[in-house]
């Protein structure tokens, strides 16, 4: 329990540091808050009543804090370009990325689990080889660039994919997930390379450990002690990249969101930065590095569910 | 009980041949540096129930002859040459799938350290009853029956509650036993046991021999005790076979060893032990010099650069074994301890001050023997 | 990347390194590439302050660099020259490639190897391969400048932190964890926009400042190890002052560790640049750079393919070269063996 409360805590301090410092970064900006929001053509009187509106003549602190407070009811205000709410805004958006996060993630593991497994097993041998170089390869291509590629190959040749549109899951999952698959391999292709040669290398070394040549000892056949043996112990480090790597998906997808013209929250944030829509980044910053933390905080519960020697330090603390 | 259909189990086995005879055994490992002769041309016949107990320094290749034996060493880079004899059926040139109906059943090993050979994140209790489920095709009841007994005849308190455990809730002495009783479980008729003492605290050593042994006897399972010990197997094993750089270098049946060596590596090894009788702060006679490359061994005699006892002719002729006469002894020197040309050889350095490869012999060291 | 705590360098017990660092503020919030690389260092350097010199073989095997190396760094070489060269190639016929190379309509979008250059033209009737020599400038210049710029101002954060300890390295390294929790693309993203001004000099920076973070890790950990080191306490305790140790002892020991891991820093600044580009954020049209020339061949995907797929080949062989040239550098000097 103690472990869980000290863990809140850390979550509530880097929300903290986050939100303020991107906030205080906006009062660095060169140029006049307050033009910038009112936009051009703004009359005195309305530039006025947005210095008012945003209490810009009090200090940063106490913005803050009002800010803070009106978060903390739900509130994070009205977009300053689209005068929508941003709160709503961000509810139709954030089911978009992580549908787009974990079904890319899904995939990234459900690829790169089997062959790290085939490749560690006869480590050196053809397969790994090639898998491994591949992989290196996949390493080396960015989305943006991945893109194109899959938009030539899936979408205007073999026409399996359609390569935009967006069918919310609730109306029809089968069309979701297929108007989902491009960006959702775009993503999945970089981060498949990077589970697999992490597995592998972890799978090499476990396979080398004295309880392996045990199982071998009883009799176990290969595939389960592959699987039964040494892939859980294996997964250590697998589990935390796959945990940072979700996190950062949620703020950094949004290079393929853009591309496909998915709405999500990354394309939120962009439009926010490229419109100077300050709440509008500020709520899109707040979100991002929410999920991030949670993730986090996730992963950590799932090394006790993998290790029960964590279990039990955690439960002894 | 049911035993699966043994690939072979029948078939190519002799009741009335030894349970275990090891014919000119060789492992070598290719590497980037070159061929390491971890074993090379090993031989010895064990018979059911008996012990023998396989003595040496760390790197003599105690623990790759036993795997060599069970064929658990990997293929790749690994040359294998040999016969092993199981119940007269040569098991060297079985494949995995055809060793694994006899690895767990017939034949198990305890390893060297309990802290890494359990799985730690798989419940004790799943460890034990694997091979039941597998081996022995029981059923669920029966195995957590059978894993109970198993660890209470292992001496482990509260067995039931063990079961639910993880092995990094217990300690050394109790992880060997659950070891031991996984070893145990399908009930083989050869274990061996590889340094199964080494890595815990002395007092609980004791208690994991004896346990060994008392399972031993009431099994009537044959057991390879491997150590670097000559103290851990007096006393506990039929024979004895000492190795060095690979090879056995004297073997014979353990009171004939400890009363009538005639290997100077047996002699210093039995040195190094220490004894009861000594007083408290006796520094223990620790053999000289380092174990040979095994890639680029020496030439003749492989012990003769460490040897009190060498002559010019044990740096050039490599000695083959020898018979000591009385039966099952045997040893590969040409200047045996004990014997006239041995006190000779002794001798004839301690007036030259060294060896012929170089290792100072004063006269009182020859003198104590 | 497993977070190795940096406080306990390397004494964590092995297969314990996965083990949660416990600490939101030390973990690599939205990690980037360059974070994971360089933890992977740091832990190395951790893993050799641990290390028993004994227990490195003398007669380890010869390492060797391999072909792919060499095919990798003349890949490297190519794409360098022919952009250090580009103005005068320009001089020796290569086509202008802001200019159209006809004045027809029926030059615009033609493939490769039909008559109009190596590579095409797109639907400007632009010398696609002109273009792709001019962008690579761009992209080498702003990767090569922006990994400098960040190892820079890293190293001098990162060897205050490590030297110094105590509250300087908490805030130093507070800082640093408080830019890293930002995704870092949206964050170069918003200095190139809220500085509006789409200039070499601004993407640099950009993408300099988001590599500072990483770098100021590494340099900190191989700072940690070495200022235990015999030869630097030895140096203390002969009276030099902390500049001096900082400067001769302990900075010519962490630039191997930088140096290999700047190489692929630069295949991260290039594929950033890109990103940048292909939203538009970066030097603006008609000069050509990889990731506009890709975002404005997809208008034309389907019956010009070439035009977006050649600097997606192009860019691919270049980070995809200069991740191995770093990767088999990495392995060749291995830091264990270079710094002993
Ligand atoms: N897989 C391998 N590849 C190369 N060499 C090996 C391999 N396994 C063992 N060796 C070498 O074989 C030799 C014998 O090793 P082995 O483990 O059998 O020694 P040991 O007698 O069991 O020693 P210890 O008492 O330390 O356990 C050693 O020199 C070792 O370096
Ligand atoms: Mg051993």
């Amino acid at each position: 329990m103690a472990f869980i409360w000290r863990k809140l805590l850390q979550l509530v301090i880097v929300l903290l540091c986050v939100t303020f410092f991107s906030f205080f970064m906006l009062t660095l900006l060169p140029g006049n808050l307050a033009d910038t929001l009112c936009g051009i053509g703004c009359t005195q009187e309305q530039r006025d009543q947005k210095v008012e509106e945003l209490r810009l003549n009090d200090p940063v602190y106490i913005r803050y804090a009002d800010w803070l407070g009106n978060v903390a009811r739900g509130d994070f205000g009205r977009s300053g370009r689209t005068q929508q709410d941003i709160s709503e805004a961000l509810t139709e958006r954030i089911p978009v990325t992580a549908e787009l996060v974990i079904y890319s993630q899904l995939l990234a593991l459900g690829i790169a689990i089997p062959i790290a497994v085939v490749a560690a097993r006869r480590a050196g041998g053809v397969f790994d080889r090639v898998s491994t170089t591949t992989a290196f390869g996949f390493l080396a291509a960015p989305p943006f660039v991945v893109a194109p590629v899959l938009v030539l190959i899936f979408a205007v040749n073999l026409k399996w994919f359609p390569a935009t549109g967006y069918t919310p899951f609730l109306e029809n999952p089968l069309d979701n997930l297929r108007t989902f698959f491009l960006p959702a391999l775009t993503l999945a292709l970089a981060e498949m390379a990077v589970y697999m040669r992490l597995l592998r290398t972890d799978l090499i070394s476990t396979l080398q450990e004295d309880y392996i040549t045990m199982a071998k000892a009883k009799g176990i056949p290969p595939k389960r002690i592959l699987w039964k043996h040494a892939f859980r112990p294996s997964t250590f480090s697998l589990v935390t990249v796959a945990g940072l790597n979700m996190g950062r998906l949620i703020g950094g997808a949004f290079v393929v969101e853009v591309i496909f013209s998915l709405n999500g929250l990354g394309k939120y944030i962009v439009d926010g930065i490229l419109g100077r829509d300050y709440l509008a980044v500020q709520a899109g910053v707040v979100v991002v590095a929410f999920a991030y933390v949670l993730i986090n905080f996730g992963v950590d519960l799932l090394y006790a569910v993998l290790d029960p020697r964590i279990r039990h330090a955690r439960a002894l603390a | 009980m049911s035993r699966k259909d043994l690939t072979g189990s029948a078939a190519g086995r002799d009741p009335n041949a030894p349970l275990l005879d090891v014919r000119d055994i060789k492992t070598h490992f290719r590497t980037e540096r070159g061929t390491v002769r971890a074993v090379d041309g090993v031989s010895f016949t064990l018979q059911r129930g008996r012990t023998l107990g396989v003595v040496g320094e760390s790197g003599s290749g105690k623990s790759v002859l036993s795997k060599s034996i069970m064929g658990l060493l990997p293929r790749r880079n690994v040359l294998r040459e040999g016969q092993v004899l199981y119940e007269g059926l040569d098991v060297s040139v079985l494949d995995e799938n055809q060793m694994r109906n006899i690895w767990g059943a017939e034949m198990s090993m305890v390893f060297q350290d309990p802290m890494t050979s359990l799985n730690p994140v798989m419940k004790i209790g799943k460890q034990i009853k694997e091979s039941l489920y597998l081996h022995l095709n029981m059923s669920k009841d029966d195995a957590h029956d059978t894993a109970v007994a198993l660890l209470s005849s292992v001496n482990i308190p509260e067995p039931e509650q063990r079961l639910e455990e993880y092995p990094h809730q217990l300690s050394g002495g109790m992880r060997q036993r659950v070891v031991i009783a996984i070893a145990l479980a399908c009930g083989p008729k050869l274990l061996f046991a590889d340094e199964p003492t080494t890595a815990l605290d002395v007092t609980v050593q004791a208690q994991i021999l004896n346990l060994l042994q008392q399972q031993q006897h009431e099994r009537h399972m044959a057991m390879i005790l491997v150590t670097h010990d000559l103290g851990v197997v007096a006393g506990r094993t039929d024979d004895i076979a000492v190795m060095y750089a690979g090879r056995v270098v004297e073997t014979a049946p353990t009171a004939t060893l400890f009363t009538a060596m005639r290997h100077p590596y047996t002699e210093a090894l039995m040195a190094s032990i220490p004894k009861l009788t000594d007083p408290s702060h006796t520094r223990l006679e620790a053999i000289g010099g380092r174990p040979p490359d095994l890639i680029n061994p020496p030439a003749g005699c492989k012990f003769a650069p460490r040897c009190k006892y060498a002559q010019d002719r044990c740096l050039q002729e490599d000695p083959p074994l020898m018979d000591a006469g009385e039966p099952g002894h045997s040893f590969r020197c040409f200047y045996p301890v004990g014997t006239d040309a041995g006190a000779q050889a002794l001798a004839n350095n301690a007036a030259a001050g060294r060896s012929a490869s170089g290792v100072p012999v004063t006269l009182a060291a020859s003198g104590s023997h | 990347m497993p977070e190795h705590s940096p406080e306990h360098p390397g004494n964590q017990a092995p297969g314990s390194n996965y083990f949660p660092s416990g600490d939101f503020l030390e973990s690599p919030n939205l990690a980037t590439e360059l974070t994971q690389i360089a933890d992977v260092d740091a832990y190395n350097l951790e893993a050799l302050h641990n290390l028993d010199p004994d227990q490195v073989p003398e007669d380890a095997v010869k390492k060797r660099l391999g072909w792919t190396f060499w095919i990798a760094a003349a890949w490297i070489f190519l794409i360098v020259a022919l952009a250090l060269l580009a103005p005068l190639l320009e001089k020796l016929g290569m086509p202008d490639p802001t200019q159209p190379v006809c004045t027809s309509r029926d030059c615009s979008l033609q493939p490769p190897l039909s008559g109009y250059g190596l590579m095409g033209t797109d639907k400007l009737r632009r010398d696609i391969f002109a273009r792709v020599i001019w962008g690579a400038r761009v992209s080498i210049l702003v990767g090569v400048a922006a990994v400098i710029f960040g190892i820079f101002f890293g190293s001098i954060i990162g060897i205050i932190a490590g030297f110094f300890k105590g509250k300087v390295q908490t805030v130093l390294m507070g800082a640093m964890d408080v830019l890293l929790a930002f995704p870092a693309l949206l964050l170069a993203m918003s200095i190139v926009t809220f500085l509006d001004d789409k200039s070499v000099k601004t993407i640099v920076l950009a993408i300099g400042i988001v590599a500072i973070p990483p770098v100021a890790r590494l340099v900190r950990a191989s700072t940690l190890v070495f200022a235990e080191r015999e030869f630097v306490l030895a140096a203390r305790t002969l009276g030099a002052s902390n500049g001096r140790v900082i400067t001769k002892e302990i900075l010519p020991n962490a630039v191997l560790p930088i140096v290999s891991f700047g190489i692929i820093g630069v295949a991260v600044a290039i594929v950033a640049e890109g990103a940048l580009a292909f939203l538009g954020l970066s030097i603006p049209p008609p000069d050509p750079t990889w990731g506009s020339m890709i975002n404005e061949g997809r208008a034309t995907l389907e019956t010009a393919p070439w035009v977006t797929l050649m600097p997606c080949l192009v860019l691919f062989l270049t980070v995809l070269s200069l991740n191995l040239a770093g990767d088999r550098l990495r392995e060749y000097f291995d830091i264990r063996e270079g710094a002993l």
